[in-house]
């Protein structure tokens, strides 16, 4: 288990000192996946780094696998960090070794035998799925496949927990999904801790089970993934759901039927879990004599189940329309009339 | 033939002097280059936000970097005869010449290795931190691994830098191509002298600069 406690960073800085994290308490259960987002510049860098003791917090206490992380160093602090490994945006590997030579390098600062290095290399190989990419160099491999070296790495010591410090922001969307599929087979074959940080909220509605939201320096909302992504508190949170749930275009066509239907009720549907899956539209219509058009829709797979929203007109007697929204509410999906398209 | 063309050279002589450039060349190519690694990574490592930051050490390491990089070889020669004395019991000959091509080559190094480790990517530095490595680890098995071809290349520099050195120290008593061509080629007007000397030391330095590029671009995997 992770527990930070009223964990403080100040950076000393040329005008004065800049606080990068600001008391934060959070605690991360063995086992899981759990996300931190935020913009550029909100601290989430600094944090993973006081994980590993990268960095020292100003104040306050961080504790990883039952070692108090800000207060050991030297050799102690050293073999902890084979067990909290870390993967890197950049990658971060050395170009003036093959493949194979970086993911024996934290075997050797670990200690083990030449023997015992080369059998765990071609497990780690096998595992990332690099099999014949062994001899080559850094240079010579694309982004995922860096990652992937980057991955296998980390792995190399059996850790109880893996950093990843926006671990995908430089890959292409569809490597991106190959590496977090990677990064959740890992989580599952080998029950370790996962730790992320991103700013895209895409990853966290991938495979992360919990998600903090950062805000300079403060973590400004944290919960269930689905939970989260079903109603959003925080101003900034709302933000990076809208990320994953509106499509370009999306304001534009909805402030076009404000304006082309004064008189109907734009609504907006929330579906969690097996709603999604149910019928339930084509229920309204039959049950309430109303019309229901469908401007916008989608559906969102989370780590806890799937998620959608729709936004519909619907068409009748203000009357039938109220009967309708009611019905969705006893069956349990939340609605929303939009007034405009923010 | 050729002792037609060079009516005035003494080809037993000749080659003596090479071997002695040779020697001379070699010897304070090795310990510059151990010399101004250590230097150049205390320099680096000492400074603010490297695993060693530490300001005196690095200032009083930079100054003196700084300033027997300034001193112009031939004073500096002329101020070592005192600490060569003393260490040799001499000021003759190959081996005399050895304390000044160092102090005066290794400081020029150093700073060339700074530069080249400066260059690492900071992040590979964090990686190796982060998998718990030592500092010594660091040394070496990222920073000198990962900055080779810099390195290489900067000793081949210095290497061509440190022939021109040694004629130099040959001019005041050292030996070699460089005491040569000064003693025998240009007191005695001997131009053929002189320009054989000129053409063994041209050879020299065109294959120290092969080899060095030839190991550069060996090493450079990126
Ligand atoms: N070593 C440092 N010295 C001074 N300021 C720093 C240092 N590292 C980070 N900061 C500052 O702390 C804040 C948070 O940075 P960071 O944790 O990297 O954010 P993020 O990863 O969320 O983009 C930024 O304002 C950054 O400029
Ligand atoms: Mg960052």
């Amino acid at each position: 288990m992770i527990q930070l406690e009223n964990v403080v960073k100040k950076y000393k800085t040329a005008n004065g000192y800049l606080t990068a994290v600001n008391d934060v308490n959070l605690s991360i259960n063995d086992g899981e996946i759990f996300g931190i987002i935020g913009y550029s510049g909100a601290g989430k860098s600094t944090m993973i780094r006081l994980l590993n003791g990268l960095e020292k917090p100003t104040s306050g206490k961080v504790i990883v696998n039952g070692q108090n992380i800000s207060a050991i160093r030297g050799k102690e602090l050293r073999n902890a960090r084979h067990k909290i490994s870390m993967i890197f945006q950049h990658f971060n590997l050395l170009w003036s070794r093959t493949v194979e030579e970086n993911i024996a390098f934290p075997l050797e600062i670990a200690g083990i035998s030449k023997a015992e290095r080369q059998k765990r290399v071609l497990e780690l190989i096998e595992l990332v799925g690099l099999k014949g990419r062994e001899k080559s160099y850094p240079s010579q491999l694309s982004g995922g496949q860096k990652q992937r070296v980057g991955i296998a790495r980390a792995l190399a010591n059996d850790p109880e927990v893996l950093l990843c410090d926006e671990a995908t922001s430089a890959l292409d969307p569809e490597t991106t999904d190959a590496i977090l599929d990677l990064l959740v087979s890992i989580n599952e074959k080998l029950g370790l801790t996962i730790v992320l940080i991103t700013h895209e909220m895409h990853v966290i509605r991938k495979i992360c089970h919990r998600v903090a939201v950062m805000e300079a320096g403060k973590i400004v909302e944290r919960g269930n993934v689905l939970e989260v992504f079903q109603s959003p508190k925080a101003e900034i949170t709302q933000k990076f759901v809208s990320q994953v749930t509106e499509t370009a275009g999306h304001k534009e066509s909805i402030s076009q039927m404000l304006e082309d239907y004064p008189n109907d009720q734009l609504i907006k549907l929330f579906f969690v879990g097996s709603k999604t899956e149910q019928p339930v539209i084509s229920q309204l219509i039959r049950e309430f004599n109303v019309d229901v058009n469908i401007v916008h829709g989608n559906i969102s797979p989370t780590k806890s189940g799937p998620y959608g929203t729709l936004i519909v007109r619907i068409v009748g007697d203000t009357d039938h329309v109220a009967k309708a929204i009611q019905y969705l509410d006893v069956q349990g999906i939340k609605s929303e009339v939009i007034n405009n398209a923010e | 033939m050729l002792n037609d063309l060079f009516p005035n050279v003494d080809w037993e002589m000749m080659w003596e002097a090479t071997r002695e450039t040779i020697y001379m060349t070699a010897v304070s190519t090795l310990l510059t280059f151990i010399l101004g690694l250590v230097l150049g990574i205390v320099l680096f490592l000492t400074s603010p936000t490297q695993l060693w930051a530490n300001k005196i050490v690095n200032v009083l390491t930079g100054s003196f970097v700084n300033i027997f990089r300034s001193i112009p070889f031939i004073i500096l020669v002329i101020l070592l005869i005192p600490f060569t004395k003393f260490l040799l019991g001499t000021i003759r000959g190959a081996n005399a010449a050895l304390p000044a091509l160092i102090i005066g080559a290794a400081p020029f190094y150093a700073r060339m290795v700074l530069i080249a480790l400066r260059e690492i990517d900071k992040g590979v530095i964090e990686a190796a931190r982060s998998m718990g490595a030592k500092t010594w680890t660091i040394i070496w098995k990222v920073l000198i691994p990962e900055s080779l071809p810099a390195l290489i290349s900067g000793i081949t520099v210095t290497a061509v830098a440190l022939v021109g050195y040694t004629a130099m120290a040959g001019v005041i008593g050292a030996g070699g191509l460089g005491n040569l061509a000064f003693m025998d080629g240009f007191q005695r007007s001997r131009n053929d002298v002189t320009l054989v000397a000129t053409i063994l030391v041209l050879i020299i330095v065109f294959i120290i600069q092969f080899i060095g590029d030839f190991i550069t671009s060996k090493t450079d995997k990126r």
